[in-house]
């Protein structure tokens, strides 16, 4: 098996986190799609790393997890400030910058 | 010369378990993010994620990254993921999707752009790794994979740390400013302070009792001021609206007169 395969499962994840992001309306699942992305950037880094025969791609990808962790928490404050002033977390809702 | 080829090739590509390990995985790891997109419930759709993160974690254990691995499973599965079930139940369990399209065609434009996109990465990676072999790791983890990696982190990346853990002090700050709510009953001590900040200190001691001392001391009479007026504050503001509110003069204590003198 070639070292690619991780490459093309990353993009394919990658993508499908893209869409959800794209098409899901609750604001935790767009988030749990983010995510996703992220995990999928990780996969990429790792494969990397292994085919160029140093760590610095792990490094990266440690970085990476670090910086969702942060993400998560500020963005799932957010989630329930937004859901405390309109009961809902839906991201339809989320619309006062509209009109 | 035919050894050392041999062992570049061998380390270029995998071995036959994780091979096998990979076909296995990967399509039931493809399977549930597209279930992610599918499912209605936010619930299932972070199990789903819970199962592709774990995944991945066998996935760094088997690409020689052991610390990523272990990381993975407390940082994404552990952690990452308890918050956003305990996110779910705060904001409600069966919170599912409307089905209804705000922007029209945003489904088909998505999917569509999802598959351009797939294509791009695709051909991309592909011309990426043309003509490179994969070098492996196994000369990068010679002292261990967690001792490599603290390494470079300790030394190359030492600035970009730092800055990391800036952020993460940060993060914490602004998710407390964030869930942080004004407290919605006002405090005795504030009230009792208010009461003696205020424009007058006629009240501060608390509104006069309803009733006229001695004579009446029904809830439905006011009471009477030191300088003989009756106090509106010291009977109820609805039997005021209501009329069933009696007058206080007849009550009033007149000054005896001495008759004998």
């Amino acid at each position: 098996m070639d070292l690619s395969y991780y490459l093309y499962l990353s993009a394919i994840l990658f993508t499908i986190g893209a869409v959800g992001v794209a098409i899901r309306r609750n604001a935790i699942v767009v988030f749990m799609c983010v995510e996703l992305m992220l995990n999928a950037c990780n996969l990429a880094f790792v494969t990397f790393a292994r085919f160029h025969g140093n760590l610095d791609g792990q490094v990266a990808s440690f970085f990476t997890m670090v910086v969702a962790a942060c993400e998560v928490v500020v963005g799932l404050a957010i989630i329930v400030t937004m859901y405390r002033s309109r009961r809902s977390a839906s991201v339809d809702d989320a619309s006062l910058l509209k009109r | 010369m035919h050894n050392l080829l041999h062992a570049t090739v061998a380390l270029g590509a995998t071995k036959t378990p994780e091979a096998v390990q990979f076909w296995i995985l990967a399509p039931l790891a493809v399977l549930a993010a597209l279930g992610m997109l599918l499912v209605k419930k936010a619930v299932h759709s972070a199990l789903l994620l819970a199962w592709i993160m774990i995944t991945l974690a066998i996935f760094y254990i088997a690409e020689d990254a052991l610390f990523l691995g272990i990381v993975q499973v407390v940082v994404y599965t552990g952690a990452v993921m308890m918050l956003f079930l305990f996110i779910l139940m705060l904001v409600g369990v069966d919170s599912s999707d409307s089905l209804i399209e705000n922007i029209r065609g945003q489904r088909g434009a998505s999917f569509a752009a999802a598959l351009g996109m797939a294509g791009l990465l695709t051909s991309l990676i592909g011309r990426a790794l043309v003509g490179h072999s994969a070098v492996g790791l196994t000369s990068a983890n010679s002292e261990g994979n967690v001792a490599g990696i603290a390494q470079l982190l300790f030394t190359q990346y030492v600035w970009a740390f730092e800055v990391v853990s800036a952020l993460l002090i940060t993060a914490a700050l602004g998710a407390m400013v964030l869930a942080h709510t004004p407290k919605s009953h006002p405090s005795q001590r504030f009230l009792s302070t208010a009461r003696f900040r205020g424009a007058s200190l006629s009240t501060t001691a608390g509104l006069a009792a309803s009733g006229v001392y001695a004579r009446h001391n029904a809830v439905d009479v006011p009471a009477l001021l030191p300088d003989g007026s009756p106090s509106q504050e010291s009977i109820s503001a609805t039997l005021e609206a209501r009329g069933d509110m009696m007058v206080s003069a007849p009550f009033e204590m007149q000054p005896q007169i001495e008759e004998e003198n």
